[in-house]
């Protein structure tokens, strides 16, 4: 396999918003990082965090008060949103009212002086991509709001941009066909070869259409990577609480071998955990297990346990939590499926078992 | 025991009754309001001319009408065109479709500039619009005066500069009746589309950019075909009254400078001559009413049915 490219290079953007007031506020703070060619990438965090200023930014809505962004290697951070080969799905859907569907879908190609034919020909197949063959002639508002993001999208695909924006497409739409547009959406972007610059809150969203994730918090980017990688190994406080429910333990280094860290846990027994990148930490280390990798089993000295506070039904599995000896709350998650659960029941003392090289020690 | 057919059948003639009852303050300002006037109108046209205004009754006489196109010689008798109405009408015609157009490049960006403000700054824009409104028509006009008359402060500006020698003539033509109207008909075109441009959602605009379109396309294939019935409703509310205007040219543009409605008001004082008065007035609201289904129609196609 050839070496990657970059399909987008944000290099070191600061976003600043000063208010009629003259209150400012910092939206990105010296922002970098790396969008490879053809992949599906998510910006991914709480409201407020930057996420859709750093789109807007790559869209060019908005312009860096700092920093360069590339595409394709060329600085774009200055160009009008119209000379940037890049298009955005919005939140709103934004499609013109005055337009139908098949002229909300060819306007962008009309506004490049496409020829007619090349135009009619390019609806048509943008149309049958999205499933809207039969609307083609009907007004934007005269569609359901499924059916408006499907127009959306094909609106945005039709001048085959180099990257595709999409700014919390799916946050309009109920459940049950937001799942589906999750899948539509890899399908679009797999058929289509685009890359994708996907922005949600939704962590979910992001953990099943990513290929990669960037999650930001306070208009940094605190962690990268394949999702896999954000759920199972996060390096971040906020990056392991934001993503899936979290058990955080306070715990003190005592030494290390074969790349595995021994800790010795504030609330009592210890844990082996792989060591972070870089030096190892002096000083007392928060480490994060997540609740499936922890199971109940029958109190031995020495072992981490403490005692069942509640018993939360999931259908597909149960949460226990529990009460530590020093007061920390901790949660373990048990499939329902399994037969060798143990029978957790309110106030009843238990061990935890802690599956080995699951647990991660967070930078801080 | 009435049957329930019978009931309804009740409930339907009351219902009847007291929708009559319920619009017939509407229906009698109509009648007084509307109608009648316009009745008076019609009979005053088709009456002979009373010796020193009003009409005769009873007399009927085709007089009225005959002179809004045709004059007889006093002396001879002989027909000839009132080419000096058509030249009022022509006038009129021409200085309000220039000041619709004008009103509309002007009041176009305007309404845009108020309504791309900060929310809280925009009242402030559109009561400094509204102001000139609250001061009666003639003051404004008579304002105007001192700003273009000769010694006024155009002229006195030009002059200080060296720019010119003497006074540009500006008071009593056609381009004074012109500014006045701009100046006094301004407001009238900016809040409807300003109406409308509010509602605008500028995610479109947005939208617009991100699909190649440059500035001027933005404005042409989004922002203008969506302000659209704005655009429509600050046209009329421009173009209509400004044919009738009366005070601007009576003002700024002198007697020599008539528009319509100024020659309708000398027949009934001066030009003691009613019927010809009666007549005009129709024949201009006749031309009005054309003007109107004629724009309202195109505007509603090329909109594409926009809203429906």
């Amino acid at each position: 396999m050839s070496v990657a490219k970059n399909a987008i290079d944000v290099r070191g953007v600061s976003k600043i918003f000063t208010s009629a007031k003259g209150d400012s506020f910092k939206a990105l703070d010296n922002v970098s990082v790396s969008i490879r060619e053809n992949e599906f990438f998510t910006l991914l965090g709480p409201s407020g965090c930057g996420k859709t200023t750093l789109l807007r930014l790559i869209a060019g809505f908005e312009f860096p008060n700092e920093g360069q962004i590339l595409l394709h290697g060329e600085d774009i951070a200055v160009l009008p949103p119209y000379k940037r080969p890049v298009n955005t799905v919005f939140q709103s859907y934004a499609l013109f009212p005055h337009m139908t569907v098949a002229q909300n879908i060819g306007f962008g190609l009309e506004m490049l002086g496409r020829p007619k034919a090349e135009i009619a020909a390019r609806v048509a197949e943008m149309l049958k991509l999205v499933r809207m063959d039969e609307l083609a002639d009907r007004r934007t508002s005269q569609i359901s709001g499924g059916q408006q993001q499907r127009v959306a999208l094909a609106r945005a695909l039709a001048p085959k941009p180099k990257v595709l924006l999409l700014d919390e497409p799916l946050s309009a739409l109920d459940y049950k066909l937001r799942k589906d547009m999750q899948i539509e959406l890899k399908r679009m972007q797999a058929e289509t070869g685009i890359t994708f610059i996907f922005v949600t809150h939704d962590q979910e969203e992001a953990l099943t259409m990513s290929d990669r994730i960037a999650v930001m918090n306070k208009g940094r980017i605190l962690q990268v990577g394949s999702p896999h990688d954000i759920y199972g190994k996060p390096t971040d406080r906020f990056v392991a609480n934001f993503i899936g429910e979290t058990n955080f333990l306070r715990a003190t280094p005592a030494g290390a071998k074969n790349g595995l860290m021994k800790l010795s846990l504030a609330a009592g027994g210890t844990l082996e955990a792989p060591l972070p990148e870089g030096s190892l930490p002096s000083g007392d280390v928060t480490v994060v297990v997540r609740p499936e990798n922890a199971t109940l089993a029958p109190e031995r000295k020495g072992m981490l346990s403490g005692v069942v506070e509640n018993v939360v039904y999931f259908g597909t599995d149960t949460h226990v939590h529990l009460k530590l000896d020093d007061g920390t709350p901790f949660i373990v998650r048990q499939q329902n499926a399994s037969s060798a659960t143990t029978a957790a029941v309110k106030g009843k003392r238990f061990g935890l078992s802690i599956a080995p090289e699951t647990p991660r020690v967070l930078k801080d | 025991m009435a049957t329930a057919a019978e009931i309804a059948e009740h409930a339907k003639a009351q219902d009847i009754r007291s929708r009559w009852l319920l619009s017939a303050p509407a229906l009698l300002i109509i009648f007084f309001a509307a109608i009648g006037p316009l009745f008076v109108m019609v009979v005053y046209s088709v009456m002979a001319k009373g010796e020193f205004g009003d009409v005769k009754f009873g007399q009927f006489s085709s007089d009225g009408w005959f002179n809004v196109l045709f004059e007889r010689d006093i002396f001879d008798d002989t027909l000839s065109l009132a080419d000096a109405n058509l030249v009022v009408l022509w006038r009129s015609i021409q200085l309000s479709l220039i000041t619709t157009v004008a009103t509309l490049l002007l009041g176009f960006p305007t309404a845009y500039f108020i309504s791309t403000r900060p929310e809280d700054k925009r009242e402030l824009w559109l009561f400094l619009i509204t102001i000139p409104f609250w001061t009666n028509i003639l003051i404004r006009t008579f304002a105007m005066q001192e700003v273009i008359r000769n010694e006024g402060i155009i002229n006195s500006v030009l002059m200080g500069l060296h720019l010119v020698d003497s006074p540009v003539q500006i008071m009593f033509t056609d381009w004074a009746t012109l500014f006045g109207m701009i100046y006094v008909f301004f407001p009238l075109m900016v809040l409807p589309i300003y109406a409308s441009m509010e509602k605008l959602d500028f995610r479109l605009v947005e939208a617009g950019y991100d699909l190649y379109a440059t500035r001027f396309r933005v404005l042409w294939r989004v922002i203008i075909p969506l302000v659209k019935p704005g655009i429509v409703a600050g046209s009329i509310l421009v173009f209509i009254p400004a044919l009738g205007s009366y005070v601007v040219p009576n003002v700024l543009g002198g007697g020599k400078h008539m528009m319509l409605g100024n020659l309708i008001a000398l027949q009934f004082s001066k030009g003691q001559n009613w019927p010809l008065g009666a007549a005009l007035s129709i024949t201009l609201m006749v031309f009005v009413t054309l003007a109107l289904i004629v724009y309202v129609r195109n505007a509603s196609k090329a909109g594409g049915g926009h809203g429906r």
